[in-house]
Formats: structure tokens, sequence, C-alpha cells
């Protein structure tokens, strides 16, 4: 950037640039950034809306915080999301992945292909479980039908049952962005050079050779910038586990956003909403600043 | 060695042909929700499922339509979606405009930091911050409107990156042409960086709409009344009501009256849309 350039320094010294982006900066500022500081403040406080005396707000230091760490139901929570996040992500990203390579091939009706996978991105999470539900429902629903096929006896009422209702809400989520992560490596295909290519297939390297030594190395771009968006989307999507499964059976399938709702909307229980808000941004903070490390030193 | 071209050429032929059918197979997979809705959504009333008995019944029927139209306002829920998603659109246009512009056209003292202040909003979702954005909005009182679910996006990080990104590529000796021609900043926006940006603004207005037509969380915290709810919390209450039950073809039926716009919009416009999903993925 040219920041010394004489036409850089004509730009100087004007209160315009400011005004132009005050805008922007006065709506982070009220709803990004002031939230986040009211989050820290609260989180030192005892208040509860639903109970009369502790509708007042007072101190009770890292109270919140030494609750939220012994309590064995939010180890709980913790475990939950991180079985959802590795159970969502590292799947999604690599049927993303395969049906790019499935779809970027000469084929007929390219266009249907892609579209069927695409589409559950353009339906809202809350529709998308919607239309699952009735594949969980026990007895006559669609998956447990399917499966009696290959002779499956076991649990019936998936979203019920609290060793599968984590792995239904999975299911879903890995349905609907699969399609999604396949466009951006259809596009890092698409921007491949066809001539390393052809090298590598006269040099008579295979195509599992040609897949994992050249296509996957040379999409790593495309691969860190889809784990970022697809990490953050994980936490913090949790729309189809108030239609599937409303967190249970017994918080079976609680995530962290799911239980930070629960305690400020249901328990009314602010001072430990609060500080679930402020385990929620340190560990999105922690994710994005150590990815954007990772891809700078990828740069280099 | 002829022959031994020609049986790879048939190993090759029949592994293009394997992989096609596992394509298929997957394509089906994936596409059996939408599908089973569709036909179940047609499935009269008086027929209710059972094992082995679960798409079509003995005639098709509009009658679930009808019903799901009648039990809840989607009529309304469509009226707030709709306005809700133009009007944060709108006014991310103006402020995403003209915050791209100040940071890719001038230099100013605190420039660094005051755009890595407007990141945060892009490591921070807002999604995350609904308890504190709830205290604000009552504070405001906003609770219960519909401008309520829109104001906390009427900034946009991402959309002020992308603008930036976009208004950078511009030449620098058209911006030096139209300075010296006496452009005031205002026209320089219009007539010298916005025409060569087009395709990022329009990628950006399509991700915006479909992410706020979409979603759930925050409407659903900040509504109490069908006056302001949108589409998917208005959804996700209709599943809860209780006539509802296993009524699955009225549940098809609803599903589908929301999404089917978006998906026929999808259709019609496909290539824009994917373009545009790509295009918001280029760093």
């Amino acid at each position: 950037m040219s920041v010394f350039t004489p036409q850089g320094k004509k730009r100087r010294n004007n209160i315009l640039p400011y005004l132009l982006a005050l805008p922007t900066l006065l709506f982070v500022a009220v709803f990004t950034a002031w939230p986040v500081l009211l989050s820290i403040y609260k989180s030192f406080f005892l208040q509860r809306m639903n109970i009369a005396k502790f509708r007042v707000p007072t101190f009770i230091g890292i109270d919140n915080y030494t609750n939220i760490f012994t309590d064995p139901n939010f180890l709980k929570v913790i475990s939950n999301t991180l079985y959802y996040v590795l159970g969502t992500v590292p799947i999604s990203i690599l049927l993303g992945f395969l049906f790019a390579l499935l779809v970027n091939r000469k084929l007929a009706g390219r266009g249907i292909f892609r579209l069927a996978f695409f589409h559950p991105m353009i339906m809202p999470m809350v529709s998308a479980a919607t239309l699952w539900l009735f594949f969980f429902t026990p007895g006559y629903g669609l998956l447990n039908s399917a499966l009696r096929m290959f002779g499956y006896q076991g649990a019936e009422n998936w979203t019920g049952n609290p060793n599968l209702a984590l792995l239904s809400v999975i299911i879903v989520a890995v349905w609907k962005n699969s399609g999604y992560y396949m466009i951006f490596y259809l596009a890092g295909l698409q921007n491949l050079p066809g001539d390393v290519f052809e090298a590598a297939q006269l040099d008579g390297g295979n195509w599992w050779q040609i897949l994992w030594r050249i296509t996957f190395p040379l999409l790593k771009r495309t691969t860190v910038f889809i784990s970022t968006v697809a990490f953050i989307d994980a936490f913090r999507t949790v729309d189809h586990i108030f239609v599937l499964t409303t967190g249970g059976p017994s918080q079976a399938s609680t995530v962290l956003l799911f239980q930070l709702w629960q305690e400020r909307f249901e328990n009314q229980n602010v001072g430990l909403a609060s500080a679930i808000t402020v385990i929620f941004i340190v560990i999105l903070l922690i994710f994005t600043i150590s990815n954007f490390l990772i891809s700078e030193k990828e740069e280099k | 060695m002829n022959g031994q071209f020609r049986d790879q050429n048939i190993f090759l032929r029949i592994g293009s042909w394997l992989v096609t059918g596992g394509t298929a197979f997957l394509a089906i997979l994936w596409t059996i929700p939408i599908v089973w809705a569709l036909v179940a959504s047609f499935r009269p009333t008086t027929e209710p499922m059972k094992l082995g008995d679960v798409w079509f019944g003995s005639s098709l029927t509009l009658g679930n339509y009808i019903r799901a139209w009648s039990l809840a306002p989607f009529g309304q829920y469509y009226v707030n979606t709709i306005i809700i998603v133009l009007t944060i659109l709108a006014v991310q246009l103006v402020t995403i405009i003209l915050g791209g512009f100040a940071f890719a056209h001038y230099q100013f003292s605190g420039k660094k930091w005051l755009f890595f202040f407007i990141l945060l909003q892009m490591m921070i979702p807002t999604t995350a911050l609904l308890a504190p954005n709830f205290s604000t909005i009552r504070q405001l009182g906003l609770f219960d409107t519909r401008l309520a679910i829109a104001l906390p996006y009427f900034g946009s990080a991402f959309g002020v990156f992308l603008m930036r990104q976009a208004f950078l590529d511009v030449p620098r000796d058209l911006v030096d042409a139209g300075t010296m021609d006496g452009c005031s900043w205002w026209q320089l926006i219009f007539h010298i960086y916005l025409p060569p940006s087009f395709p990022s603004l329009i990628a950006f207005g399509l991700s915006s709409v479909i992410w706020h037509w979409n979603e759930f969380l925050w409407p659903l915290v900040i509504t109490n009344s069908d006056l302001s709810r949108p589409l998917t919390a208005g959804l996700v209450r209709f599943t809860q009501l209780g006539e509802i039950g296993a009524q699955w073809s009225l549940l098809s039926a609803a599903t589908l009256i929301v999404i089917a716009p978006l998906l026929i919009m999808f259709l019609i416009f496909q290539r824009h849309f994917v373009q545009s999903f790509l295009h918001s993925g280029i760093k």
C-alpha cells in the first residue's frame, strides 16, 4: 500500500474517512464490542430475573465461573460441544471434497447432481430439521425403515435416545453443510493448473497418488478457509437442536450455545449466562486467532 | 501392446460407470428428505402414515397446504421476513460501501486499528452475543419489533472487508484521473469505484439475504408476537402447536411453504447463487 506517496499524504488529516466509516464503527461498537464488555462485567454478578430477591445484581467475584467448571452438567455440555464439532466439521469437509471430485468430472446432468448436493444449503436450518424429524421418528420413520432392511434391530427413537440424540443432530448438520463446502472445493479444483496433472499422469502416477500428493496439497488454502467457516458454523448453529431434541434427553444433545440460551432465557440466570458468553467468546477468539496465525504461516 | 491398451480402456470405462453410479446414489440419498416432504405434503390428511406406507396416499390433495396456512399466519411471517431481510440489506449496502471506500481510498491515522476493530465482528459472531444484545434491545425499547431483529446487522464487517478488497482492485490510474477531473468523494464512489465492484456487491447482497432469511435464534429470543415473528421462528412455533402431533403431511406442507420461494429462486438464479457463495468465500 502506498502510504507515503504524495497522494497518500494529501489524503491525510481529513475528517471525512472517519465519518464514512462511522456507521459501521458505531454498529460494531454497540452490537459487538459493548456486549463483550457487558458480558465480562455481568459475569461477576449474581442476577436471576425470575427470583425476586436476586433481581438486583450482587457482586460475587468469580463464583459464576467456579460454579460452571465444577458443575458436571456443564462439563457434559463441553464434551457434547466437542463431539458435535468433531463429528460435523471433518466429515462435512471430507464429503464436500468428495462431492466436488465427483461432480467436477465430465458427467451427464452435472448441474442436477450439483443441485442435489447443494440444495440443503439454501434452506433454513430449522426447516432442514423439520424435514429430518420424520426420518428419526420411531416406528415408521424413514431412517429406521431403511436400517431395518439391513437387519437393524436397535433403538428406534433417535432423537429421544440419549445415545443417539447428539448423532441425529450431527447427521442433519452434515447433510446440510457438505454441499456448501463442495462449492468452495469446486472453485478450487477449477483453478488448479491442468499441466501439473498431465505431467503426473505421464509420470505414471495412479489416481490415488495424484489425488493425495497433488490435488489435496494444492487445495490446502481452500481447506484452511473451509475449516474456519465450518468450525465457526458448528459453534454458532444450534437451530436444529430446537426442533429435533431441545437439548435432551437429559442434556444429551445440549451444546454450548444452546446451554447459553437455556440459562439466559429459560432459567433467566443473567450472571451465569454472561459467564458462559465470556467462555464462548474466549473459545471463538482462541480458535480464530490460531487459525489466522496458521494461515499466515502458510503464506510465507 | 494393443490389447493391453484396450484392456485398460475397458477398465477405465467400467471405473467411470461405477463412479457415475456412486455419484447418482449419493445424489439420490441427499435428495430423499426434500423429495419425501414434497410427496408427503400432497397426501390426504385422512390417511395417517404407517410402517411401509409413508409416501403417496390414495390421491393427491392440497388440503395440507390449506390447513397449514390456516393454522399459523404464514402470510404475516412472510411479510415480516421480507421486510427484515430488505431492511438489513438496504442499510448494509450503504454502510459497507461507505466503510469499504473509507478504508480503500483514504489514509488516516488509526486506520489499521479501526479496521481491526471492525473485523472483531467476524471473529465473534453476533449470535454468540444474544444475551447482552437482548438487554441492549430491551433498553432501547425495541423488544418484539422487526427493527430489533435487523438492527444488530446494520454494520457488516464482512461486507466492509469485501468492498474494500473490491475497491482496492480498481486501477489506481482510474481513481487518479477521477480526482484530477475534480470528482467529489461520492462521485468517485459512483463513477469510479462502484461499477467494476458490482459482482462483489451482488455476491454480498445474495449471501446477506440468504443468511438473514434463514436466521432463527436471534429472532426467536427478540420476538414475542406474530406481528414481528419471521418465517423460521414461525415454523418452529408451528411444529410445537398441540394440533400438529404426528401429522407429517401437514408438517411437510408447512416446511415447504417456508422453503419454496428460496428454492425456486435458487433454481432460477442457480449460477448467480453459486458464484455469490464462491465470491463470498474468496479471501
